[in-house]
């Protein structure tokens, strides 16, 4: 680090203009981050705190994939679930587009009905009490107590549950009445099962196709698409700032060539150089990512307010460590150049 | 007296087109401790060449080297760095300082690539910026230093792991005459004081009495100067 510190000074223009750019590609990576974060809240969050592990959709037509829109399996088809080896409960669940209103103004929900009592109902719903999503509790300011209109008829708000958002929408956990006003929905069934679930049987006996929660979130709508296409731009950032930090390595080392051949004749071993210049460059990303870091967090706080958006160690520190590594990766590739310069041009006649 | 540097039979040819011409032509040379070499002669006459060979940055075809009484010929590119760390001084043409290092630092550099720091390590570098005159200047980086300064800090840095060989590559190039000739007496203090064998490269044949014996390079061939 002696040397790295002193040259980080001496050239600080430099390296205070490099340091800008690894800031401003964390400022975009981070809010990016925290953005495909919030909008994959929005969009799934009701799907992965579903307290069961695995999900049974109806099986879909050929050459389509099963969807939590388009199953059809019907609650009927829950006691044979039930029974199969390996399920230790199974539950119906029915989403489907529908409205609240709530003290004079309407707003466009996910109902999640649910037999009141079952596994996956919130523990307040009963026949004539729901329990409702935070952020349409926060939009709509309901609290427990509230009454609101689901398709013409009234119900309490038990609870206010959190993580409950689906498609882009606020998510209320109904019983099955509340259906009635609306055109209706998918239906799936959610399973506990043990070490004894066969997936292939339980395929075949109740027709039925069978995925974890986890992977399940493939077949919520519009969800893959649109976090792949955010996951992909936050690669190419990334992509992206390991190049911009081996260019600049790359011509900061081939300009101190001189140094570093001066270095090597008077005994610096390439160990040396290259764990020297590695800790300049680590100065460099943790600086400049973490400025540019500190900043997005501060505007995504400000974002959140209005768009989805979520600040926390996953989408802040997390990003911002990978930012260093794949700096530290394009550094070392460019620092390879240190082990080819040869001490002798130190030597007036080679120069 | 001790021998700083044995040279016996070194031969360094280049490639050059189809053929390869001969730098060093069988050089033999002895320095002992304490005693200051000068090497003069034309440029391309391969005094550079030897002073890369004794600098372990160059390999010879063939011919032993031995430097402090130690078998080096042959060294691998890492263990002849650490010999040059611990046993060799150098002093480049423009003396080459590194621009974000004072003066001290340049010294301090030294110490540090042998894994040494603290107080001891600053004690030693003040005290050889003191001995080449330096003491105001401690604190300045290279482009602060007139150049007479800067080559006395090259030599101060050669100075810090106590080498027992310095070689010197054309110290006054470039130094107009006064202060080059100051430089070239520094050195032969130095080389008396500190007990090191010297070996200075140049062209300047009116340093040369400050020097214990000068030789002569002719197209690879060495042999003592004729006055």
């Amino acid at each position: 680090m002696f040397l790295a510190v002193r040259d980080l000074r001496f050239a600080k223009g430099r390296f205070a203009l490099m340091g800008a750019v690894v800031g401003l590609i964390s400022l975009l990576v981070v809010l990016l981050t925290g953005l495909t974060a919030g909008l994959s809240r929005q969009s799934i969050s009701a799907i992965t705190s579903l307290p069961g592990d695995r999900v049974a959709f109806s099986t879909p037509a050929a050459g389509e994939s099963a969807s939590y829109a388009s199953s059809r399996l019907s609650p009927s088809a829950r006691d044979t679930a039930a029974r199969q080896p390996g399920v230790t409960d199974a539950a119906s669940l029915t989403l489907a587009p529908g409205r609240v209103e709530a003290g004079g103004r309407q707003a466009a929900v996910t109902l999640f009905a649910a037999e009141p009592g079952s596994f996956v109902a919130p523990a307040g719903l009963s026949a004539d009490r729901v329990a409702v999503g935070e952020d349409l509790a926060r939009d709509q300011r309901l609290a427990t107590g509230d009454t609101v209109r689901i398709g013409g008829r009234s119900y309490a708000v038990a609870e206010v549950v959190p993580d409950a958002s689906y498609n882009h929408t606020p998510v209320v956990w109904a019983p099955p009445s509340a259906l009635a006003g609306t055109a209706g929905g998918g239906s799936v069934l959610v399973l506990r099962t043990g070490s004894g679930f066969d997936r292939d049987g339980f395929e075949w006996a109740v027709g039925a196709r069978v995925m974890t929660v986890g992977d399940s979130v493939s077949a919520v709508g519009s969800y893959t698409a649109e976090n792949g296409s955010l996951t992909l731009m936050r690669v190419l950032l990334m992509a992206v700032s390991a190049l911009v930090v081996g260019a600049f390595f790359t011509v900061w080392t081939i300009q101190r060539t001189p140094d570093l051949a001066v270095l090597k004749a008077i005994g610096a071993r390439t160990g040396y150089l290259v764990r020297d210049a590695l800790s300049q460059a680590l100065v460099l990303l943790v600086v400049g990512g973490g400025l540019g870091t500190m900043l997005a967090a501060a505007l995504g706080r400000l974002a959140a307010r209005s768009v989805p958006f979520v600040v926390d160690a996953s989408t802040t520190l997390v990003p911002l460590l990978m930012l260093v590594a794949v700096g530290l990766v394009g550094a070392a590739g460019a620092l390879r150049r240190i082990a080819t310069v040869d001490p002798i041009t130190a030597l007036g006649a080679a120069r | 007296m001790s021998t700083a540097l044995s040279l016996s039979d070194v031969t360094v040819t280049y490639p050059d087109g189809d053929r390869r011409l001969t730098a060093l032509d069988a050089v033999s040379l002895d320095v002992a401790a304490g005693e200051m070499v000068a090497v003069v002669g034309p440029s391309g006459s391969g005094k550079s060449t030897l002073l890369a060979v004794a600098g372990l940055l160059l390999t010879p075809d063939s011919g032993r080297l031995e430097i402090a009484g130690q078998d080096v010929t042959g060294l691998g590119r890492g263990r002849a760095a650490d010999v040059r760390r611990t046993s060799l001084g150098l002093v480049f043409q423009q003396s080459n300082l590194i621009a974000s290092l004072t003066a001290r630092e340049q010294l301090e550099m030294v110490a540090r690539l042998a894994g040494r720091h603290g107080a001891p390590v600053r004690a030693r570098a003040d005290e050889l910026l003191d001995a080449v005159g330096l003491t105001e200047a401690a604190d300045r980086r290279p482009h602060q230093l007139s150049g007479g300064q800067r080559q006395r800090v090259g030599i101060a840095r050669a100075l810090m792991n106590d080498p027992a060989l310095l070689l010197i590559d054309e110290p006054t190039s470039a130094l107009d005459h006064e202060r080059g000739a100051a430089v070239v007496d520094l050195l032969a203090r130095v080389t008396r004081e500190r007990a090191v064998g010297t070996v200075m490269v140049t062209h300047d044949r009116t340093t040369l009495d400050a020097t214990h014996r000068a030789m002569e390079m002719v197209d690879g061939r060495l042999a003592a100067l004729v006055p």
